[in-house]
């Protein structure tokens, strides 16, 4: 149903000025290819400032690609951007256009932007509210709320007036496990019904996991890899990960941890191995004995996660996916 | 941590293949000018609930501090009535230009203006609807203002029925302005010093009576709009207002209000689809 092709975004260089270094040429996409079937959860996922805002801007018809195609439903989106509005839904990052209304004048307001006449936008607005349980917030205004009620209220303006295409960026920060629920169920009802495809872009990597059907990891503009988040795993299932917690510094004297030090990746007192499944057993016997030990405050060993994904398949990002 | 119903979970999926090319499917419907510029309208309205100071208040408050003060300066005739008058549409600079040109910059750059590009409705209704809304914040500052004003000064209170047509189309005119700075300036902080200079303009060339000026601060007062909305009103203190006279200024500032609305609009445009 979403179809993009090479598409490609490159962000000129900025002169530095006093006091503001310049800044190079940044090419945000970088010959991006993507099918999105209809019905599925798609997500994207990568580091901070991989591209995934800057593809979904071009998506949304928010943005210009320099080159490439974007095809949603049968339409042109580089060449008739305005389109996207009337295929899609949108929750971007940001709520300043909400912000003073109350969560009902909000989900009305935007239904009614959509297309709807009054008595359709307060129908749907009350069955959208419902159904989310914002029911008793509904006369608050949207700054007063906290961080997660006022994204889930967001939500509830991106879901009146029915769109086949639900492109979310983040939706779920902050938000606590009812809500998240609340999320995923009017998602899921939707796809049921109406067979809505969702756009979604994350940093949550539990999230990820669970909820998409499928996923395309981005990583400096490009697509390194799209695939099932299970298929992803496949890749690295030879693999498990160690993680080391000791209490003050790593005992270096122990021979077998100094022989280790050149393959973790050190965060404080953590240390992370990605080892196979003997290595990793040799390690963790020799930790919780023997002198290591001692020094030794917790240990965790995990399977891979789509992080592990990540960082096995080139992603440049040493401190992972991961915002939280 | 359970983040999902188990019935969400992948598996369930209902993906459908696609191999064939997939049909044009027919697009929502398109937001009619009209209707969605009611529903901006009415949003934009409601923001006085939340921010009942800065966009109700505050400006009133300034208005009639001023004329206080100008009350030991000024003693009545001609120079009253411009007082009164500059002090009246200097409420509507101030919420109309300062204060809209502050909300687009600050919409703009904080990325709040893809929410209404992501919906199917025209730029025209966003900022008219916007612009009327703060312009109809400035409604009851701008009557407490000239009631108080004449009460001050003693003028008479018989043509103050002429605000009907001096607060929209002033309204009009530095709403226009307000909009268009607050969506061309680059960054929100040239947006709120544009705003600012602005209603400072309106302040000294619209309330300090002319006749004492120098000719360029004259020429630069007749460059202003709200110049033309304050001689309008203040017009109309006289015992026999010249209607004529009245009738051009107001046209002038409608002018002025259409053209920068229409500019506006397209800043509007520009700004959001970058």
């Amino acid at each position: 149903m979403c179809a993009v092709r090479g598409l490609t975004k490159t962000y000129p260089a900025v002169r530095g000025r006093r006091g503001a270094p310049g800044t190079p040429e940044v090419r945000a996409t970088d010959d991006v290819r993507l099918d999105i079937r209809r019905g599925e959860i798609f997500g994207l996922l990568g580091p901070n400032g991989a591209g995934k805002t800057t593809l979904v801007r071009q998506l949304t018809g928010l943005m210009r690609p320099d080159r490439g195609s974007v095809e949603i439903l049968g339409h042109d989106i580089v060449r008739h951007p305005e389109r996207a509005a009337r295929i899609l839904a949108y929750l971007g990052q940001e709520s300043t256009a909400l912000d003073e209304l109350t969560v009902s004048l909000a989900a009305e307001t935007t239904g009614r932007l959509r297309g709807l006449d009054v008595r359709q936008a307060r129908a749907e607005r009350d069955a959208v509210l419902d159904e989310l349980g914002l029911g008793p917030l509904a006369g608050r205004p949207i700054k007063k709320l906290s961080g997660g009620q006022r994204r889930l209220a967001c939500f509830a303006a991106a879901l009146v007036g029915e769109r086949p295409l639900l492109v979310l960026d983040e939706p779920t920060t902050a938000m606590d496990p009812v809500a998240r629920r609340a999320v995923w169920s009017a998602v899921d009802r939707r796809r049921a019904e109406r067979a809505t495809t969702v756009l979604l872009v994350t940093h949550n990597v539990i999230e990820a996991e669970t909820v998409l059907d499928r996923v395309a990891v981005l990583d400096r503009g490009r697509v390194i890899a799209c695939d099932t988040p299970s298929g992803l795993k496949e890749r690295v299932a030879g693999e498990v990960r160690v993680e080391l917690l000791w209490r003050d510094r790593a005992p270096l004297e122990v021979p077998e941890v100094a022989a280790l030090q050149d393959r973790v990746v050190e965060s404080g007192r953590r240390w992370t191995l990605r080892l196979a499944p003997e290595e990793a057993r040799a390690v963790v016997a020799t930790v919780t004995g023997g002198a290591a030990f001692a020094a030794l405050d917790d240990f965790t060993l995990a399977t891979p996660s789509l992080e592990d994904v990540y960082l096995a398949l080139g992603g440049d990002a040493q401190q992972g996916l991961v915002k939280a | 941590m359970s983040v999902v119903p188990a019935e969400v979970l992948p598996g369930s999926a209902l993906a459908v293949d696609e191999t064939a090319r997939p049909a044009v499917v027919e697009l929502g419907p398109r937001a009619r000018l009209w209707p969605s510029l009611c529903a901006v309208y009415r949003a934009q309205l409601s923001r006085a609930r939340v921010a009942r100071i800065p966009l109700l208040f505050v400006a009133t408050f300034q208005s009639i501090g001023i004329m206080i003060l100008m009350r030991g300066v000024v003693d009545g005739g001609a120079e009253a009535q411009a007082v009164v008058a500059g002090s009246s549409v200097l409420v509507v600079a101030f919420v109309a230009l300062n204060l809209l040109a502050q909300y687009f910059g600050q919409l703009r750059a904080s990325g709040g203006l893809d929410h209404y590009a992501t919906l199917p409705v025209p730029p025209a209704a966003v900022v008219l609807g916007a612009a009327g809304a703060y312009a109809s914040f400035t409604v009851p500052g701008t009557v407490v203002t000239a009631v108080f004003g004449c009460v001050l000064f003693g003028l008479p209170v018989a043509h103050l029925w002429v605000l009907v047509a001096v607060i929209p189309l002033a309204g009009a005119a530095l709403a226009g302005l307000g909009a268009a700075l607050g969506l061309l300036a680059p960054r929100p902080e040239l947006a709120t010093l544009l705003g600012q200079l602005g209603m400072s303009a309106a302040l000294l060339l619209g309330v300090l009576p002319a006749d004492r000026m120098p000719e360029v601060v004259r020429l630069a007062r007749d460059l202003l709009p709200s110049t033309y909305g304050v001689e309008a009103f203040a017009r109309t203190f006289g015992p026999h207002p010249d209607w004529a006279f009245v009738l051009g200024d107001l046209a002038v500032c409608g002018v002025v209000g259409v053209v920068s609305l229409a500019v506006a609009t397209w800043a509007y445009r520009r700004a959001a689809v970058r």
